[in-house]
Order: structure tokens, then sequence, then C-alpha cells
């Protein structure tokens, strides 16, 4: 198998397999917040800072890893794939000298 | 490619999609309710860091001790990991912060601690990139210092706080909520495996690529 | 050549350089005052200076000016390749960043000198109430500092862009000094004067100090050797 393609597999592979349900799973998170942006709550001891919705927090800070550890993985891979081309091309000149 | 590689790569995927599914099943918390649940992603990413991290200073250590390019590989990608877990961290950590605690940033040990290190880490990267040849030889010096300093930068911030003390909530596990903790450690540290697999073989990639350079130019 | 020996030989040499231009002396000098000055138009409002500024300027100041000066003292090297024939003496390489050691030291002394009657002027801080303690912490401050400012600004006197280098480097190693320094003068500073707080903070410099001089010792050679 090339390697250029094996990294796109893999690449594909866990984008979908890690997305699909966290996506999936983030939905079903969203019934419980309402309790949390309005007022009025029926819970004692509720701190003031409840007023403030936590959804939109946990999405982001969850999106911000996807993305950091994804892009990271990325640009390992691109930068994997330049060496290798760079390699080749090196390759290709050493039988002439 | 290492014949590892797909398999643990498919691992680590598989987990961090079954993953949401488990922190969606955890107990809420009932001091922070919801927005605990970055929880099981932030924590960690610090582990992933503080491990980059001190491998980064053992790889210094080994590579300023007995010169092996290899050490150096490794060297570095704790650096970058360090780097980059450390980035999730310290923006997952505000944040949840800012509904927790209602401020974005405070001066707490732990939070200071890693700021420094990640600082320290994030210098470690930029010597690496701008400082011009024999930049290694360098860094694993900063890197070594970087990991020396921990300790002192714990316990200066820890005396310093412990003047003006402040209460943070520090949730302790409950049954629900540990199985779901280690899990996400778990596929944490597979993926820190897989990303120092794939960034070591870049290293050793490139320091290929200069020799044959040279090979070329004789 | 003994150890010490070579120390006195390189820091000799130094000094004699320096007090013949007086150059690094009087620039950072000038840059640790225009430093306090600048904080004092910053924190000082309607004649009244701000909390414990005064601590902290005074480590600031100290920092910034010790940056200067390490960085203008390893350039001076490098200019006239002397650091070269320093590497290439059949010396140990310790022995040479003690010797740098002790001259940056000696010159951040005399901008000390200076700058603590100028904060204690400015910010009001009685800084001379308790002065062997607040010597005591100046000194393991600025030796914590300079140890690993002298081994980073040696590292880098060969590297590209060591001029922003030498303080994105220096700085997050040198929180712990930072603050061990601020907050153990602010403890003598205080409206009650706390010696065994400044007691506490002054341990931790001297363990950071013994633990980051080995450290400096250990990797001085494998580093400067290419």
């Amino acid at each position: 198998m090339k390697r250029g393609r094996v990294g796109w597999r893999i690449l594909l592979i866990w984008v979908l397999l890690a997305g699909g349900p966290a996506l999936a799973s983030v939905d079903a998170q969203q019934p419980p917040p309402k309790a949390a942006q309005d007022e009025f709550v029926p819970l004692d001891q509720l701190p003031p800072q409840e007023q403030l919705p936590a959804a939109p927090l946990l999405i982001a800070a969850y999106s911000v890893a996807w993305l950091a550890v994804a892009g990271y993985l990325f640009s390992i891979w691109r930068r994997l794939d330049r060496v290798d081309r760079d390699i080749a091309e090196v390759g290709r000149r050493l039988p002439r000298t | 490619m290492p014949r590892i590689f797909l398999p643990l790569t498919l691992l680590v995927a598989a987990m961090f999609a079954y993953a949401p599914i488990m922190i969606a099943g955890a107990p809420i918390e009932s001091t922070m309710f919801l927005v605990q649940k970055i929880f099981y992603f932030h924590v960690p990413s610090w582990f992933v860091m503080f491990s980059g991290a001190f491998l980064c200073a053992g790889a210094s250590v080994r590579y300023l001790a007995k010169g092996s390019r290899e050490a150096d590989h490794y060297a570095v990608t704790g650096a970058e990991l360090a780097v980059v877990f450390g980035l999730i961290g310290l923006i997952t950590g505000p944040l949840w912060a800012r509904k927790a605690w209602g401020v974005w940033w405070e001066w707490d040990v732990k939070l200071t601690l890693a700021l420094v290190v990640w600082l320290t880490f994030v210098a470690y990267m930029l010597l690496r990139r701008y400082g011009g040849p024999g930049s290694e030889k360098l860094a694993a010096g900063v890197g070594i210092f970087g990991a020396a300093n921990i300790p002192f930068v714990y316990y200066s911030v820890n005396w310093w706080r412990t003047i003006h003390p402040k209460t943070t909530v520090v949730p302790t596990l409950g049954p629900g909520m540990r199985g779901t903790f280690w899990f996400c450690v778990l596929a944490f540290m597979l993926l820190m495996v897989l990303i120092v697999a794939a960034r070591v073989r870049l290293e050793r990639q490139r320091a290929l690529v200069d020799e044959l350079y040279l090979n070329l130019e004789d | 050549m003994t150890f010490l020996r070579v120390v006195w030989l390189v820091m000799r040499k130094d000094l004699l350089v320096e007090l013949r231009s007086r150059e690094i002396l009087y620039t950072t000098v000038f840059f640790a005052v225009s430093c306090v000055l600048v904080f004092a138009f910053g924190f000082v409002r309607e004649g009244q200076p701000m909390g414990d500024v005064g601590a902290g300027i005074l480590w600031i100041a100290v920092a910034f000016s010790g940056t200067l000066a390490l960085g203008r003292a390893f350039e001076r090297e490098r200019q006239s390749e002397t650091l070269r024939a320093l590497l290439l003496a059949p010396v140990d390489r310790p022995a040479l960043y003690v010797a740098k050691l002790l001259g940056v030291m000696t010159l951040m002394a005399a901008v000390q000198v200076v700058i603590v009657p100028l904060v204690a002027l400015f910010f009001q801080a009685p800084l001379f109430e308790h002065f062997l303690m607040l010597a005591a912490l100046l000194f393991a401050g600025t030796v914590g500092f300079t140890a690993v400012g002298t081994m980073f600004a040696a590292m880098l006197s060969r590297a590209r862009s060591r001029d922003v280098l030498l303080p994105v480097l220096l700085y997050p190693i040198t929180v712990p000094v930072i603050i061990a320094g601020v907050r153990g003068t602010a403890a003598l500073l205080q409206a009650e004067p706390d010696p065994a707080a400044a007691r506490a903070w002054l341990s931790l410099l001297v363990s950071f100090d013994v633990v980051f001089i080995t450290l400096a010792l250990w990797t001085f050679e494998p580093v400067m050797t290419d």
C-alpha cells in the first residue's frame, strides 16, 4: 500500500469513527442545560453562576480538543508526506552522480 | 510504517468514538453540573502534556550524555506534545472555569504551574525553529532546566497562594465518573503513543533527507 | 591550571575590559533606572504608591536589566571571537561558566546598589529596615537568575535570533526566583514585617540556586561542545 493512501485512510477512519458518535452524544445532552438557562431552578444551593448556560462552553471545549488533536495529526501526516517526497526526489537524483 | 500503526490508530479512534458516549452517561456532578464534563478531556490533556515534558527532559539528558540523535528526535516530539496538549488544557480549562468559578483565570497553583511549564516548552519549540544550526543542544539544555523547574514553580506558587486562600472545587471521583475518567486517560495515552511513533518517524525521515542531500553534494 | 585560577583569570579579564570602557555598566544601570521610572509613572497615583508595588518593581528591574547585561556580556565575546578562544583553551569548561557567572553578578550588584535606594525613594518602601535580609534575598535571587541566564546566554551566543530568544527562554525558568524574591521582599515591606516568611522564601531561593548551578555545571560542557 502506498504510504500516502494509508495516511488518508487512517485520517478518514479516525474522523468518521470519532466524529460521528461525538456529534450524536452532544445532541443528546441538549435537554438538561435548559434548567441552567432559566433563573428559577428547583435545586437548593444554586450558585449565581448557574445563570450562564453550560452547553456552549462544553461544546466549545470539546470542539477545541477534537480540532486541536485532528489538526495536529493532520500536520504530522502532511509533514511526513513532504519528507517522503523529498526522499524520493533525492533518491532519483543520486544514481545520476 | 511500523505494522502497529494501523491497528493502534483504529483502537485510538474507536476509544475516542466511544468516549463521548461514556461521558454523556457519566453522572452529573452536584456542584458544577454539566460543565464539569469538560474534565474528562481536560485532565487527560494535562497528563499528556506532563508526560511530553518528562519525555523531552529524559530524552534531552540522553542526548547530551550520549549524543544519540534518536534521543533528540524523542525530545522534540515530547516538547511538541507538551505544547499542543498544554494548549488544549489551557483552552478547555478557562472554558470550564468560567462556568464553575465565574472567572476565566485564577492564579491557582495548578494553573500557574501548567502555564509556566507550557511557556517553557513553547520557548523550546521557538528555539528549535529560530535558533539556527546547533540549536538541538541548546534546546536540550532548556528541556532539562524546564523539567527541573517544575517542583520549584509548584512550591513557589503554592506558598504564594496559601497566603491568599481561594476555594476551588475539585470533585472527588464517584464510581460512575471514575470509569469514564480512566477510559479517557487511556485513550489520550494511546493517542500519545501513536503521535510519538509518527512524529519520531518524521524526525528520522528528516534526518535521512539531510544526510542524503549531503551525500548528493559529495 | 586549577579550577579557581581559571575562574579568577577569566573574571579578571572580563572586569578589566569592562572597567576600561564601562559601557555595559553605565548602560545597564541607566536602563534599570529608566525601568523604575516607567513603573513609577505606571503605578504611582496622586503621589501614593500602590500596595507592595515596591517589591515587584525592584525585582522586575533586576530581571530586565539582568537580561540586558547577560546579552551584552556575551555579545562582546562573540564580536571579538574570544568565546571560541576560551572554548579552545585546555581548561575546565565549567570554570568558564563560573567565571562568567561571577562577572555578571558583579555587574548586577553594581546595578542593585543604584536601584535599591531609588525604589525605596520613589515608592516609599522601607527597604533599609531589614537590610541584611533584603541583601540576602537579592543575593540569592540574583545568583539564581544569573545562573540560569549565564547558561542560556552562553548557549545562545552562537545561535540566530539570540537577542529575543534569551528572554523567551529565561523568564519561564526563572519564575520561581521572581515569585520568591518579590514575596520575600514584600514580606519585609508590609505594615507588620514578617521575617519568618522572608526566611522561608530565602530558603526556596537557596535551594533553587543549588539545583540550577549544579545542573548548569553538568550540562555546560556537552551543550557548548559541537
